[in-house]
């Protein structure tokens, strides 16, 4: 409670996390107890769900306070700028809402249904419709809006979809009912009606739950290349800015290890940076005075001053920015499957009413029982299974493949993977790991190898990381070092055991290595090489059994891209520019293919966006995470395999969804235009074809497989 | 036949006690973290 009364009087701030890190009880409880404790902190609590850990505290606490706090606590956390922090799920929680409505309503009506259908006569049986209606008008006013809002935009636009019969039918068959229950007519469709609004709104819900869980799962990789900076202004008081607060000629410190958060010049200071999120690229460039600098990239060495020259909107990538927009319009016109469906039936279903109404009209019967009628085709026809054909399917498989590690945007974007026959890879970042890896530990003695794990652990740079993973996934222990110096685009020295060791690069440009000196002894050389992710051989191989061709697209030169993909057996394009890149998918897009975009890099966003599809590495920059419909986690790339195949089995079980509706209509269209379709009968069917459907849907949960 | 006239509201009563009751814990934020709920049972409380 000491923070409570710390903070007394002071306005209180929220701020967000992504701590990816977070996966038990032990975590929330060690994240949510170590921050309580520090002063100026009211409350921590973390959504396990989410990865999101929302902090409320004093203002005078800065954000890189809470983040080396969660540091010492043993999490990596990254702050979530206000466009991605926080759940825009309202659309998700209204479905919620309309559709519990439903469902309570659905319950009670058929309750009174049922003893109407088990023989109440007369005026309990008039009681029972009134009591129907009472509840059901307020219903249908509330959870109809949704299909009422969707079907007068579409018919205001001159156009037609699902929700136009959806909305028709249960709007005329309510009045119809209510007209019969004031009348004290034998059948109220009072139960049909708020039925079929709960089963499609089950529908929505799933479609809209599957878009959301998927979102937070890609919040929680974004690297938030725009978390803020610390300002010094031009009386030396210095103070944490975010981002968005960021101006052009405002002076930015830029620590060891932080992510520049706007384009700049640096003005003091000199380091070498990881583009590695910009290009793909993971060898790092020096920078000195005057020398420009982007935001996204990583300081690796030491401590710059940059003067600021362009913030968000202006900043260096906004051309890349226009691009993806523009890339971003052809997949916009994609019609799902849903739809399309809706542009043949909903026609078929409103003549089938309208003629049921004529001929019945035709053979001498009245006007009302004509269109009780008609209204009956009408809420047959549009049956829940069709609603539910699609997200059931979608949102089985989309489960399926979380589980194996791909987190799929939303259900279009598993109709289109499943079109796919043709695939373009980026080479840096997505066929290879794109990230710097040791190829010769052994050249160390494992005496040595401790020294140069220590030395390691000093540096932020990829080499050293690199050295860093290799000797502690072998279990090396480090010893202790003194005096360490790290010295920007040299390397880092130190003292152990009374002798000087470093490991610096060499003097000649060979490749990637780096050489590990001890006192007077020869140096060694320690060589790296960007590896081929695990398991990409299989992953190209299942690809073109699925018929899929497979050829790399890379910003890279000939030479070492021939080098990477050697033995592969793809076809390569090498020195493409983000603009080549969309040129060739459009010319692919023009004869006829569907093309999968698979790549990581800023570079690569506006074919990532342009591709009839696109997946991207979880190690991807967030450009490259945005643009996706798709993200796979982990280093291999059999998920991008697998994803196809799932997606395929997914519309195949779709399209069996389909003719289940279809068939069911086969028989239930002869009875309703003949006028038998009883209250229950329509219930009976409702609920039948719908429980077969998302039993069939359920056959998918292990699709990924 | 006039149990129904208590029956009824009753049973009605009782549907929308079971909604208000849904939109409560949704209001208050019940659902959403649905892992963490789970997991959250198992931290033991210091402070006892």
């Amino acid at each position: 409670m000491t923070a409570l009364t710390s903070v007394a009087g002071e306005p209180l701030e929220r701020t967000i996390f992504a701590v990816p890190g977070a996966h038990c009880a032990g975590c929330m409880a060690k994240i949510e107890r170590g921050l309580d404790t520090l002063p100026g902190v009211v409350s921590a609590r973390l959504n396990l769900t989410s990865r999101q850990l929302s902090v409320s505290h004093a203002q005078s606490v800065e954000i890189p306070e809470l983040i080396a706090a969660l540091e010492r606590l043993g999490f990596a956390a990254q702050p979530l700028s206000g466009a991605t922090a926080g759940r825009q799920d309202g659309e998700s929680r209204a479905l919620l809402r309309a559709t519990a409505v439903a469902g309570f309503a659905a319950m009670n009506i058929m309750l009174l249904s049922v003893s109407v259908w088990s023989g109440a006569e007369g005026g309990t049986r008039d009681l029972f419709h009134l009591l129907s209606g009472m509840i059901a008008i307020p219903t249908v006013a509330y959870s109809g809006q949704p299909f009422f809002r969707s079907a007068w935009s579409a018919l205001r636009h001159g156009r037609t979809n699902m929700d136009v019969p959806i909305s028709i039918g249960v709007l005329l068959v309510t009045a119809l009912s209510l007209f019969e229950a004031l009348t004290g007519g034998p059948h109220a469709y009072f139960d049909g009606a708020v039925m079929l609004l709960f089963f499609l709104l089950v529908g929505r819900v799933l479609d809209s739950v599957m878009r959301d869980r998927a979102r937070d799962g890609v919040a929680a990789l974004l690297k938030q290349t725009a978390a803020g900076a610390l300002v010094i202004s031009e009386d030396g008081a210095s103070s944490w800015l975010r981002a968005e607060e960021l101006r052009s000629g405002m002076r930015m410190i830029i620590a060891a290890g932080e992510r520049l958060a706007a384009d700049g010049i640096v003005e003091t200071g000199s380091s070498s940076l990881d583009l590695s999120l910009l290009t793909g690229e993971s060898a790092p460039r020096p920078v000195g005075p005057g020398g420009s600098v982007h935001a996204g990239t990583l300081n690796l060495a030491s401590p710059l001053t940059v003067r600021v020259t362009a913030v968000g909107q202006d900043s260096s990538i906004a051309e890349i920015a226009r691009l993806m927009g523009e890339a971003g319009q052809g997949r916009s016109r994609y019609v799902r499957i849903a739809d399309r469906a809706a542009r043949l039936y909903a026609p078929a279903v409103h003549t089938l009413a309208a003629s049921s109404f004529v001929v019945w009209i035709l053979l001498g019967a009245g006007w009302h029982q004509a269109l009780l009628i008609a209204a009956a085709v009408l809420i047959i026809t549009c049956p829940c299974a069709l609603g539910l054909a699609v997200p059931t399917a979608q949102i089985v498989a989309a489960g399926s493949l979380m589980r194996a590690g791909v987190l799929v945007k939303d259900g279009s974007a598993l109709e289109r993977l499943a079109e796919v026959d043709r695939a373009l890879f980026d080479k840096t970042g997505t066929l290879t790991l794109g990230r710097p890896e040791l190829v010769d530990a052994a050249a160390l003695a494992p005496g040595v190898q401790a020294i140069a794990l220590a030395l390691a652990q000093h540096s932020r740079h990829p080499l050293a990381e690199a050295v860093r993973r290799a000797f502690e996934a072998k279990g090396v222990a480090p010893v202790a070092l003194f005096e360490v110096q790290e010295e920007p685009g040299f390397g880092i020295s130190a003292s152990c055991r009374g002798e000087r060791v470093s490991l610096a690069r060499g003097e000649s440009n060979d490749g990637l290595s780096t050489y590990f000196t001890r006192g007077t002894n020869k140096r060694v050389r320690l060589r790296f090489e960007d590896r081929l992710r695990p398991e990409v051989r299989e992953a190209i191989h299942r690809l073109h059994d699925l018929g899929i061709e497979c050829s790399v697209a890379s910003g890279d030169s000939g030479p070492s891209v021939a080098t990477a993909i050697r033995g592969l057996g793809l076809t390569a394009q090498t020195g493409m520019r983000p603009q080549d890149k969309l040129n060739l998918i459009a010319r692919l897009h023009a004869s006829g293919h569907n093309v999968l975009m698979v790549g990581d890099g800023l570079n690569d966003g506006p074919a990532l966006a342009a591709g009839h599809v696109s997946l991207a590495p979880g190690s991807a920059s967030d450009v490259g995470q945005n643009a996706a419909d798709a993200v796979f986690l982990g280093d291999s790339l059999l998920p991008v395999a697998k994803a196809v195949a799932a997606a395929r089995r997914t519309m195949h079980v779709v399209r069996q969804n389909f003719a289940i509706a279809i068939g069911y209509n086969v028989i239930a269209v002869p009875l309703a235009f003949a006028g038998m379709v009883t209250p229950l009968i329509a219930a009976l069917a409702m609920s039948g074809s719908s429980l077969i459907v998302v039993g069939n849907a359920l056959r998918l949960r292990n699709a990924a497989r | 036949m006039s149990g129904l006239t208590y029956l009824i509201p009753i049973a009605l009563l009782l549907g929308l006690a079971g909604l208000a009751a849904f939109f409560w814990a949704m209001r208050s934020g019940q659902f959403e973290d649905m892992d963490g709920a789970a997991a959250r049972i198992l931290i033991e409380d210091e402070d006892l």
